[in-house]
């Protein structure tokens, strides 16, 4: 059996791809900076001295955390609409995808304030640093510090993940694939393209994320850990 | 006639036995694999280091969701019909292969160097030396975040469901294809993952917990 590979068919649908590939880069921004929040708010709950904020915060992380992503967004995708809520399809993917990464950037953050001395957040309160001060000098920045090469895995496995949203028909790289392939018949070249594209992307979001890491981290540049 | 019945409940357990199925597979395929992505990452030769690195580099980079039907559609390509099962499996084997392949090299280079070099000053061949020596003591650190990547691997046995693959998440779409409840259905789709998941993840923290402890104390 020999297969004629054959590229030359996709070429009229570079435009498509990189579209794609767009979508594909804007729901990962939207996820990662909503889910950054999340997660830090769940972590700070879990922490926190109240038992039922504990409790939620954790049965939230521990579901998340235990089942598919693509059972998930089904979840939401398919229930909203059958009680009548219906959204632009991005829009729920977005929403999909908040939920999961806040759950495991939360399990993340903890781990980064668990290991925050606890000397160090008593000298803040010798220094009469208000709570919120506290809370964002000493415990939240110096944690992401700590955790930044985790929690740059993690929102990298999310813009993979950002794949799924296909199953419910966003026009994100992989959903823009299904389609092309269907029209061409050349799937196999199709999804090699994507793959490289999904490569070129992981490069891009590494190397941001190492710039970023620059700016909002200098100690660490100076301590020479980067 | 429109309500979710004991039927609908055993067909859904049968989409878990096949992704419990498919779930050991990826393991045992992907661990075969990953035992020789980790040996290529710790080879002394170079250009097999950069091979496998490259093959790592390349297999988490993409979606799993793309090497399923690279595999699906590639597959067919090279006319070769297999089975929905398969493809998933080797698709997951490839997958899995990379990311336990990085796993266990960490925990083989968190092992001294003065051990590798003690084994070397007691002339065994560098075969004996991993085998007797290394990999041994590495075991016990790199069961607990095996066992995590476990729970990775049973939810990712999901995506099969692209390729047609009856497993647990398929049997659920096809329920609420039917009945369209799908809160109910993926709720309770949900609730079977998480039956199996919870125990791995409580029990891989627990090995954590007591791999720490012995530190602790040594």
């Amino acid at each position: 059996m020999q297969y004629e590979f054959n590229f030359a068919a996709l070429a009229p649908y570079w435009g498509n791809f990189l579209s794609g590939a767009w979508v594909t880069i804007q729901l990962t921004v939207a996820s990662v900076a909503l889910g950054m929040v999340i997660g830090v708010l769940c972590a700070i709950a879990r922490r926190s001295a109240f038992r039922s904020l504990q409790t939620v915060a954790g049965v939230y992380i521990e579901t998340v955390r235990n089942t598919p992503f693509i059972v998930q967004i089904f979840f939401i995708f398919f229930g909203l609409s059958s009680v009548g809520l219906r959204m632009p399809i991005l829009w729920a993917a977005i929403f999909a995808l908040v939920i999961n990464v806040g759950a495991y950037t939360a399990e993340i953050v903890r781990a980064g304030m668990d290991a925050i001395p606890h000397g160090q957040i008593e000298a803040a309160e010798a220094l009469g640093l208000t709570k919120f001060q506290i809370y964002r000098d000493i415990i939240i920045m110096p944690a992401i510090e700590k955790v930044y090469p985790a929690l740059t895995s993690q929102f990298v496995l999310m813009m993979l993940t950002t794949s799924i949203a296909s199953q419910i028909s966003a026009e994100e790289l992989t959903g823009v694939a299904n389609n092309i392939q269907s029209n061409t018949f050349r799937s196999f070249e199709t999804y090699i393209v994507v793959g490289l594209l999904y490569i070129g992307i992981t490069f891009l979001m590494r190397a941001a994320f190492w710039g970023i890491g620059l700016i909002a981290f200098p100690r660490r540049r100076k301590l020479g850990e980067v | 006639m429109d309500g979710f019945g004991t039927g609908h409940l055993v067909y859904l357990l049968n989409g878990l036995l096949w992704t419990v199925v498919l779930s050991a597979l990826a393991l045992l395929l992907g661990g075969i694999g990953g035992f020789v992505v980790m040996l290529g990452r710790i080879s002394r030769r170079r250009w097999l280091r950069r091979l496998s690195m490259g093959y790592v580099q390349i297999v988490q980079g993409t979606p799993l969701l793309i090497q399923m039907f690279l595999m699906y559609f590639g597959l067919g390509v090279a006319g070769v019909q297999v089975p929905a099962l398969l493809a998933a499996a080797l698709a997951m084997m490839i997958y899995s292969s990379a990311y336990l392949g990085e796993i266990w090299r960490g925990c083989v280079q968190s092992i001294g160097k003065t051990q590798f070099e003690a084994a070397e000053t007691l002339a065994l061949t560098r075969w004996q030396s991993l085998v007797d020596v290394i990999l041994p003591q590495a075991a016990r650190i790199a069961t607990p975040p095996t066992v995590g990547f476990v729970v990775q691997l049973v939810k990712n046995t999901s995506l099969a469901s692209v390729v047609g693959f009856l497993e647990l998440t398929r049997s659920a779409q096809v329920i609420n294809n039917s009945l369209f409840q799908p809160f109910l259905v993926f709720g309770i789709a949900a609730a079977l993952y998480f039956a199996v998941c919870y125990p791995l993840s409580l029990w891989s923290r627990t090995l954590e917990r007591k791999l720490n402890a012995g530190r602790r104390q040594a």
